[in-house]
């Protein structure tokens, strides 16, 4: 009952947030859609009438009154309808939804590289001696310096350029993917690591760690065992981060290495001021975030039985 | 006697600290050295970073050119050292536009009652589920591409992380028993919050503000490089980096420079602000 009862908190919580992104976008495109009808009839040096602005105005709804176009903007949100894009004129969830696969490939393997890379490292080095660990978290620290696009122009210049092992750019393929995957996932393996390490040194100063020892278990079976899975739930909470590194990542790793995706489309759409497909990406990216936050909830409390009683 | 016996250690400790800290002492180097190309570039290069040399383009370093020139014969170290000055400008502008109305917007939600903080709270919920890099893309879908632009973009994605710390340092700041002093005293309202809760709050707003320099001057960067903020000719760092990819496969070190420079300066004021972060936390140095 208390586990229902916090996961029905939460989900408002999320749902106040999308609704609160949603009236953002809203007024974002009311803020600028007189200009874009001006701008889908008033391309280059035309001059439309009167008449035909006041018809694309009435066409984009713009005519009635704020709130009445704030309903329908809700509504046509909750049936899944982002509006049209101004620039391809297709709706907005077919532009993103054509994108979609290439960069949720990109992205769930670049999760799974940050998580494996991050915990081999933190188990590795946790409590180890001091110049092991100096020696990491430096590594660390210049890692999450990098900006991503200059990470990714060093992995380029080493691995296509210079060694020939990897193609400079594309889709096709797993070796096109090998390098945008690193660079992504490179900067957010750095903090998970800092984080874990940190956390696992903790853990491996507690008492059921050293009655462990003392039952005579190994020290990898302690770290994986014991240490770790306490250690992992500090991991969890940090997915929110995680999300926003891939998704922000994917803007520049889809334009450094030339692939396809919906960071790339982004991109496009910022620089043509398409502002509804901008829009749609940005409320997908926060629909993906309270997901996600949502499910980290709800395993949250299974796995640990303090949050629920806290 | 005494006098010099307690002076001695205290003199070797600090000297200890400076040597086991490498580190902090060639980032804040690196910092001086950027505030100097910012403030008086004329003072490390004789070049001018937009005229075109006659020499040739393409050169490698060495000789007048000491890193050489680009695929226009522009010299590469003159437009470093020009571009030294928006890197800087970006970094601290950007940051002083976020922390101030960061900091606002954290203070009101702090001291307000508690249907305005809760507003305001969710507001920065709201703006939090977007990662930094695309709310910045929105900023500029919504006012354009340029350098003033990007900037903007910069700065608004920032404001909820300023605005979340300053709430929390706020209430932090409130329930201290030196503050129930203050108001036990008889101290008017307004007194307290400008005497005693304002500049404890403040304290950790400065360290988290410092590492926050040097997120925004990468984030101008990258907008940079994506074609979004400041544009070519003018020299900067991120467009430098842009335009040296389309010859990359020939000539790899106009890439290479601008990109060291980039993830040197990010990696010293991170260093320098970690450094801050240490000693407010009262850790050995």
């Amino acid at each position: 009952m208390r586990h229902l009862k916090r996961i029905a908190i939460r989900l408002a919580a999320g749902i106040g947030v999308l609704w609160g992104a949603a009236t953002l976008s809203f007024l974002a495109l009311h803020a600028t859609a007189g200009d874009a009808a001006l701008a889908t009839v008033a391309g280059d040096g035309a001059n439309p009438t009167q008449a035909v602005l006041d018809r694309v105005r009435a066409d984009y709804g713009l005519d009635l009154p704020l709130h009445r176009q704030y309903l329908n903007y809700l509504g046509k949100l909750l049936t899944g309808d982002l509006g049209e894009s101004y620039q391809q004129r297709i709706a907005v969830t077919k532009a993103i939804g054509g994108q979609l696969g290439e960069t949720v490939q990109l992205a769930v393997s670049a999760a799974v590289v940050a998580v494996v890379l991050a915990v081999g490292v933190a188990v590795l080095t946790a409590g180890r001696r001091r110049w092991i660990r100096s020696a990491t978290s430096g590594a660390e620290l210049v890692l999450t310096s990098f900006p991503t696009f200059v990470l990714g122009l060093v992995l380029l210049i080493v691995f296509s350029f210079q060694a020939g092992w990897f193609p400079v750019s594309g889709n096709g393929g797993v070796e096109a993917l090998v390098l945008p995957t690193l660079t992504l996932a490179l900067p957010i393996a750095a903090t998970l690591s800092q984080v874990l390490r940190t956390e696992l040194e903790e853990v491996l100063e507690q008492p059921f760690i050293l009655t462990a020892r003392s039952r005579g278990m190994r020290e990898a079976a302690v770290r994986l065992g014991h240490a770790l899975r306490h250690a992992l739930i500090q991991i969890v909470t940090m997915s929110g981060f995680v999300i926003g590194g891939l998704l922000g990542g994917a803007v520049i790793t889809e334009t450094l290495f030339v692939r396809r995706g919906v960071g790339q489309l982004m991109l496009t759409a910022t620089t043509t001021k398409d502002v509804p497909l901008v829009l749609g990406v940005v409320l997908l990216a926060a629909t993906v975030y309270v997901v996600v936050n949502l499910l980290v909830d709800i395993v949250y409390g299974l796995v640990d039985p303090r949050v629920v009683t806290a | 006697m005494t006098a010099l016996s307690l002076t001695v250690p205290r003199v070797s400790a600090r000297l200890r600290g400076w040597r086991v800290r490498p580190g902090l002492v060639l980032g804040v180097a690196f910092l001086v050295l950027l505030v100097i190309a910012a403030i008086a570039p004329a003072l490390l290069t004789s070049h001018d970073p937009l005229e075109i040399s006659t020499d040739g383009a393409f050169l490698p370093p060495g000789g007048d050119h000491l890193l050489g020139t680009d695929q226009s014969g522009r010299d590469i170290l003159a437009r470093m050292v020009h571009g030294a000055r928006s890197s800087l400008v970006m970094g601290l502008g950007a940051t002083a536009i976020g922390v101030t109305v960061g900091a606002a917007v954290g203070l009101l939600a702090g001291l307000a009652n508690r249907f305005v903080e809760g507003a305001l709270m969710r507001l920065v919920d709201v703006t939090l589920s977007v990662p930094d890099l695309l709310m910045a893309l929105v900023v500029i879908a919504l006012l354009g591409t340029g350098t003033v632009n990007a900037l903007f973009a910069v700065a608004f994605a920032s404001i909820p992380y300023y605005a979340r710390m300053l709430r929390a340092q706020t209430h932090v700041v409130r329930r201290a028993t030196y503050v129930e002093a203050a108001t036990a005293l008889g101290l008017p309202r307004w007194t307290v919050i400008r005497r005693h809760v304002l500049p404890n709050a403040f304290k950790p707003l400065i360290v988290l503000a410092t590492i926050g320099i040097g997120n925004a001057i990468g984030a101008g960067a990258s907008l940079s490089f994506l074609g979004l903020g400041t544009k070519p000719p003018a020299p900067e760092w991120g467009n430098m980096l842009s335009l040296g990819i389309q010859y990359i496969s020939n000539d790899w070190t106009m890439v290479a420079i601008p990109g060291l420079a980039i993830t040197l300066t990010v990696l010293s004021v991170t260093v320098v602000g970690r450094d801050l972060k240490r000693r407010s936390e009262g850790r050995a140095v």
